[in-house]
């Protein structure tokens, strides 16, 4: 194919994405519009070629009509591939500069949006205990999809993963040994039920729901790099509102807040990691 | 021709080839140049290193970063590097052939926003990331640039490369950066050119 013809095809492909996540939302009411289009194309081609479908246009069609096709699209689109205790300086500084502030509260609400397949809510969920707060505490973790969250509940992990994840915990500032929160199971660990009592696993959506209570920390790590500027803007906005005075908002490692309109709102609790205090 | 954009992919040996690379890079190289290096997930020093190597500002991109020429960015630990119309995208995807970042990930993004404007390079590695990325860019009309296999350190990535795609240059990796500073400095109608 000549480079010209190659072209031709990427204007039209872009063209077909935009009528299938134009369809998605009007029959389904999920709304992936505003999403960064690199990483959506990407997610897009890699679930038609697990369905073997060669046009956006076919896939489309399958998507529309067939509901387990939606599905199997939206896992696709919201699954990100972290780990427990991803990044674990973030967890050491929220160890030492946020626990303190929640120590004051008689009750902690914890939003953990956009929580993929739980790792990170497990992480947080071990922490709050390890520092006598869980009772205390409800982390409600939501994320858009059903099979994501059943996922989550499960809390079930590979094996193989138990090395990096041990590693992490004890970066982290962990205090016990990691093997104590989990019981394995052939090639999978299961982590123990004790560990999710207090969190409360549900359905949102960022881009179309709206806050549903008020929090004292509200975690959205790496979900909103999927966002294009005018929908994080929407969605900084949505955070603010749910967040209290003085709650605090944790981002991922790559992520700041100077290109949204509340910037000015939070100040910074950390140079090195993305914990930022709402301040007015 | 006018180029707009270079992306680079190396893994193994890829610290001492960007070494040699990035100090031979002109100090008003008027492009921007995206790397990935395969790095694991505790690298956290590779910035700061590599900045001392390198004559032009090199950073990590944070998400949604806008693109500058004259500077490097080097694909954060941990993350998928894509580039978009109007700046970076940072994903986290699963792992791309055990890779993340992934060196096709980036070529690919790169091909479908720039075109026939950019310059992919491969070098040392011993996987075969990046070949299909270089496939991409040559199917739009990109320039595709492989270090030599022969003289590579780890001799994968470039064999993989120079397979998957006629390369419009083998060099080995000390020409490299003179032949993208004649590519991209000497040209009359490069966009960026002062």
């Amino acid at each position: 194919m000549s480079a010209a013809l190659q072209s031709d095809q990427t204007q039209l492909e872009d063209i077909e994405i935009a009528l299938l996540l134009e369809g998605l939302y009007r029959v389904y009411g999920f709304d992936f519009r505003d999403y960064s289009p690199a990483s959506i194309k990407r997610r897009i081609l890699e679930r038609m070629r697990a369905e073997k479908i060669a046009t956006v246009s076919a896939y489309q069609d399958c998507v529309l009509h067939d509901g387990a096709c939606m599905e199997r699209l939206l896992v696709g689109l919201s699954v990100h591939v972290t780990s427990m205790f991803r990044d674990p300086s973030f967890y050491l500084t929220f160890r030492q500069k946020v626990v303190p502030m929640l120590r004051t509260y008689p009750t902690v609400r914890i939003w953990h949006a956009g929580c993929s397949t739980g790792e990170e809510v497990y992480s947080m969920a071990i922490l709050l205990q390890e520092e006598g707060l869980y009772r205390k505490c409800v982390i409600y973790a939501t994320d858009i999809s059903r099979e994501v969250l059943r996922k989550a509940r499960e809390g079930i992990f590979p094996l193989a993963s138990m090395q990096e994840y041990t590693s992490n915990y004890m970066h982290a500032g962990g205090k016990h040994e990691f093997s104590d929160y989990y019981t394995a199971h052939y090639d999978n660990v299961i982590f123990h039920p004790a560990l999710k009592t207090n969190v409360v696993f549900s359905e949102h959506n960022l881009v179309t729901d709206g806050s549903f209570n008020e929090f004292h920390v509200i975690l959205c790590r790496n979900v909103m790099i999927y966002f294009n500027k005018a929908l994080q803007e929407r969605v900084h906005n949505l955070i603010y509102e749910s967040l209290s005075m003085f709650g605090v908002l944790g981002l991922g490692n790559k992520e700041s807040l100077k290109f949204t309109p509340r910037a000015d709102f939070y100040e910074r609790l950390d140079s090195r990691d993305k914990l930022y205090r709402k301040v007015k | 021709m006018t180029f707009e954009i270079v992306v680079v992919g190396t893994s193994f040996g890829g610290l001492k080839a960007l070494q040699t690379l990035l100090p031979a890079l002109a100090p008003n190289f008027p492009l921007p140049v995206v790397v990935v290096q395969h790095r694991g997930k505790e690298t956290d020093t590779l910035c700061e290193f590599l900045q001392r190597h390198s004559a032009l500002p090199l950073t990590e991109p944070n998400d949604k970063d806008a693109i500058a020429p004259g500077r490097v960015y080097l694909a954060p630990r941990d993350y998928h590097l894509l580039v978009e119309r109007d700046g970076f995208a940072l994903s986290t995807e699963a792992p791309v052939a055990y890779a993340r970042p992934s060196v096709n990930v980036l070529f690919e993004s790169a091909a479908e926003v720039y075109r026939e404007h950019t310059v992919g390079v491969v070098l040392t590695g011993a996987n075969a990331d990046g070949a299909r990325g270089l496939a991409k860019i040559k199917a739009y009309g990109g320039m595709c640039v492989v270090e030599d296999p022969a003289s590579a350190e780890s001799k994968g990535m470039p064999r993989a490369a120079v397979a998957a795609v006629k390369a419009d240059a083998v060099l080995p990796l000390a020409s490299v950066a003179p032949f993208l500073n004649q590519l991209c400095l000497h040209e009359p109608g490069s966009s960026y050119a002062s």
